[in-house]
């Protein structure tokens, strides 16, 4: 008989970063008893790391901008991918939500007239991103961490779910473990809300964190829910690339906004070089018109380096892969060049870059205000997700909800900058008002004692194989990154892919075998081994997306497939566990979109 | 490839000791790599906590070679590497195991302060007109990423452990950031001169040396709260008059 404390709300909240915040919030407000749950402290999760800004046009340094220009910004940047309500409710209720963020404490920069500063960003028609420097997540999340804990939510902080309950077809809970002592928790829940980001780990360079392992994903495919879009993997265009220590860190696009250029190692600005068809009539004819965009002129077009992000990593790859990369195997992004142009360019850079200053100039040795940075791409953010609805943010399994990174839909085939912390704050509070709201409607659940008995018992399964021979989890973990990042990575193909799921089916025989050593208080050795089975799960979900997609888009790119395919524009991949516990791939056709939003789209062309 | 000595706290609250790591080391590398290779080659069950690895979160606090630092923003090369390198907890705060600490007390301290209260906003739209000048202020107490090295640090904590009474340097730096908002309305002088008790601190700017958002926190965040506190309380003037009306 296993042990465990019993914690039961109405809401439960799994993650703590943005969305999971904002979903708390809401629901607390709207009088459910809230429980949420992180992997981390409070504070630490990974909206902390969010750089540039939030997204929203709220119109004050354009006025030419609206919610249907950020609407249409959006679905172009997403190739058409996207689910178009959920890009229309985004659009429409982003700048009440950072407003929502002042009137809670929060302080962007300013306009000279006192109001919210909004920055230049790749793909965005007009300045919209509200800021704080270079460090806008931890604004946010600290903002919301500070206004939640007197909402009379329960946080159980440094907290992992090992599987969500089930009552029928119904959630009813999760059931986990603290990881400082390593005891169970049974957390029985009228309605659940995923928040837990992304899966970055699944690859050997990126800018996530340890605890991006898929964990809601897999969570939500394991209790029958299913999963959208998982071929499409950003690969951010500037990581750091050197020293070895650091790469895969990331180097924010608000240096591009602020007039950083990409150059090759003959000094060229390449990205003039492939301009696509579909932004050629938004993008600058030449560096001075570019120069002058970022500067804020309103008549300027901008610069090809702020082209959507799946183009700039292509275009940098192509650079390098023809031996006009940097030393180190990057490109150059250079801000200290504006130097020409702005009189004291070096306080300007420290202004409006604080954090990227320091960043370089203590873990690489370079003062980015005299000398170019060497970048290149890096895994940051999954466009795929939990499958939910539009409105509610319900996903295909009744009373579970997913807001944030782990959903998926707003984003299609790409994502916008800034459109990622925009998303958490408006999803995120519809996800805890719609959790609230089922909560309210529907009766008590009853927790399956054998689920979780089967939970507890796998979950101390690794410290009965402490003997030698047994497979190490850090060594599984990181042979699944490096073939991730070689295989399935920013360039495809059909043969390595395959190579790759056969791959994943052998590191999945051997996490069967992992061992751990030690007892079960705070002892990674054990988290890992657990968080593998979520890595090997999303791994396996990405590569069969990308396997189906015949075709390039966004951030999916197949090198035998390397162009867009008008027949591939018209459905989604859905992914859900079969009755045999086989992965099941469908092409859901996407709904046509209402001819209002349409025209919206027409007029912005 | 260069290899180095990492002389790592291994124990929980009944003990523990330090224990030596041979590992291998390579340019620009800091100690949380080393720590983290360590962790994944020699010593499985090594506890630490760590997340964004460039400085960001605050998560990696630990003493290393006895001063109290970030381990992802310390570089090797910043160290005497010819020595063994000792990586420990933040000693002021319970250990759980190894290198994590028990610092729920920080998440309960906040919660006493209290919180933002805007006044009636400028605009249509019901939003705030603020000047940059008027926000540059607050804006260096909200770089804290919360790491905690300055309650670390403090004596009054460290030393004299008077945590059911004094809120740490971190939560001045909070209640300043409150306090001197140009929107806020509420007032936290009380609070600080009698919950938290402000007066505790003697300036000796150990929390400043330590921080790495290199925030002032004493000369910006706790001086001006000690005059608040002064100004509304020890006033001799207001003193007087305070016994003269008996308000």
């Amino acid at each position: 008989m296993v042990e465990y404390q019993t914690h039961a709300y109405d809401v439960l909240v799994i993650g703590a970063g943005g969305s999971g915040l904002s979903a708390a919030i809401k629901a607390s407000a709207d009088g459910a008893r809230v429980g949420v749950i992180t992997k981390s402290l409070l504070g630490k999760a990974h909206t902390v790391m969010a750089e540039g800004g939030v997204a929203a046009a709220l119109a004050n340094v354009d006025d030419r901008d609206n919610w249907r220009v950020h609407f249409s910004d959006t679905m172009r940047g997403g190739q058409y991918l996207n689910n178009w309500r959920m890009a229309e409710l985004h659009a429409k209720e982003a700048p009440d939500r950072v407003r929502e963020l002042e009137a809670w404490g929060a302080v962007f920069d300013r306009t000279p007239e006192g109001r919210i500063l909004q920055r230049n960003f790749g793909g965005h028609r007009y300045p919209r991103l509200a800021h704080v420097g270079d460090r806008t997540g931890l604004e946010i999340i600290r903002t919301l961490q500070d206004h939640g804990i007197h909402q009379g939510m329960e946080v159980h902080m440094e907290t992992t779910v090992l599987t969500l309950l089930l009552d029928g077809g119904r959630v009813a809970g999760a059931f986990g473990y603290d990881r400082e002592r390593g005891r169970f928790l049974l957390f029985p829940a009228k309605a659940v809300v995923l928040s837990t980001g992304g899966i970055g780990r699944a690859f050997r360079v990126t800018s996530n964190s340890w605890e991006y392992t898929g964990d809601g994903h897999s969570l939500a495919y394991h209790a029958g829910a299913a999963l959208l879009d998982m071929e499409f993997v950003q690969f951010h265009p500037t990581g750091m690339i050197w020293p070895p220590s650091v790469q895969g860190i990331l180097v924010t696009e608000g240096i591009r906004g602020d007039g950083g250029v990409l150059r090759n190692r003959e000094g060229r600005r390449f990205m003039f070089d492939d301009i696509p068809e579909n932004y050629r009539s938004q993008t600058a004819d030449d560096p001075e018109e570019g120069w002058r965009y970022t500067q804020g002129d309103k008549n300027a077009r901008r610069p090809p380096e702020l082209l959507t992000r799946d183009h700039v990593a292509r275009c940098i790859v192509r650079e390098i892969k023809a031996g006009r990369g940097s030393p180190h195997g990057g490109v150059f992004l250079d801000i200290a060049w504006i130097k020409e142009k702005v009189p004291n360019a070096e306080e300007y850079i420290k202004r409006k870059l604080p954090t990227m200053y320091q960043q370089f100039k203590q873990l690489a040795d370079i003062d980015i205000t005299k000398e170019p940075m060497e970048i290149g791409p890096t895994t940051h953010y999954v466009m795929g997700g939990v499958k939910v609805d539009a409105e509610t943010q319900m996903s295909t399994v009744p009373g579970l909800f997913a807001a944030g990174e782990c959903a998926a839909g707003l984003h299609g085939a790409n994502r916008l900058g800034g459109n990622s912390l925009s998303d958490l704050l408006v999803f995120g509070r519809r996800a805890g008002l719609y959790a609230a709201c089922f909560a309210k409607e529907h009766g008590d659940v009853r927790s399956d004692s054998g689920q979780v008995e089967r939970a507890a018992r796998e979950a101390l399964m690794p410290f009965d194989r402490q003997q030698s021979g047994a497979e190490n989890p850090y060594q599984i973990q990181h042979e699944l990154q490096s073939m991730m990042q070689d295989e399935v990575g920013i360039v495809r193909n059909d043969q390595e892919m395959r190579k790759a799921l056969e791959g994943i089916g052998k590191l999945r025989e051997r996490a069967a075998k992992v061992g751990v050593y030690g007892n079960r208080e705070f002892n990674n050795g054990w988290h890992t081994a657990l968080d593998l089975q979520n890595l090997l799960t999303v791994s396996e979900a990405v590569a069969r997306a990308a396997l189906e997609r015949k075709e390039s888009r966004g951030a999916h790119f197949r090198e035998d497939f390397p162009e867009k395919d008008p027949e591939a524009a018209k459905f989604n991949i859905v992914i859900r566990q079969g009755s045999d516990g086989e992965m099941q791939l469908e092409r859901v056709p996407i709904t046509e979109m209402p001819a209002e939003l349409k025209q919206v789209i027409e007029e912005m062309k | 490839m260069a290899s180095a000595m990492f002389r790592i706290w291994r124990g929980d609250p009944n003990g523990g000791k330090f224990q030596d790591y041979n590992t291998e080391v390579s340019e620009g590398m800091v100690v949380l790599d080393a720590v983290l290779k360590v962790q994944a080659e020699q010593a499985g069950d090594l506890a630490v906590r760590w997340n964004c690895k460039c400085g960001k979160c605050g998560s990696c606090s630990a003493e290393i070679n006895g001063k109290p630092k970030l381990m992802c923003m310390t570089r090797l090369n910043s160290l005497p590497m010819e020595e063994p390198v000792t990586v420990e907890p933040m000693r002021t705060f319970p250990l759980i195991k190894d290198l994590v600490t028990d610092v729920a007390w920080n998440y309960r301290v906040k919660k006493t302060i209290k919180k933002f209260a805007p006044r009636k906003g400028d605009f249509a739209d019901g939003s705030w007109k603020m000047g940059q000048k008027d926000v540059n202020r607050i804006q260096e107490f909200r770089k804290c990423i919360e790491c905690y090295l300055c309650q670390d640090v403090c004596h009054v904590l460290r030393d004299h452990r008077k945590f059911d009474e004094f809120a740490g340097p971190r939560f001045f730096v909070h209640t300043a950031a409150l306090e001197l908002h140009p929107l806020d309305t509420q007032s936290r002088s009380e609070d600080l001169k009698d919950k938290h008790n402000v007066g505790y601190c003697n300036i000796t700017k150990c929390c400043t040396n330590v921080c790495p958002e290199e925030i002032h926190i004493t000369d910006n965040a706790i001086i001006p709260l000690k005059e608040r506190v002064v100004d509304q309380y020890y006033d001799p003037l207001k003193m007087i008059v305070r016994k003269i009306f008996g308000t």
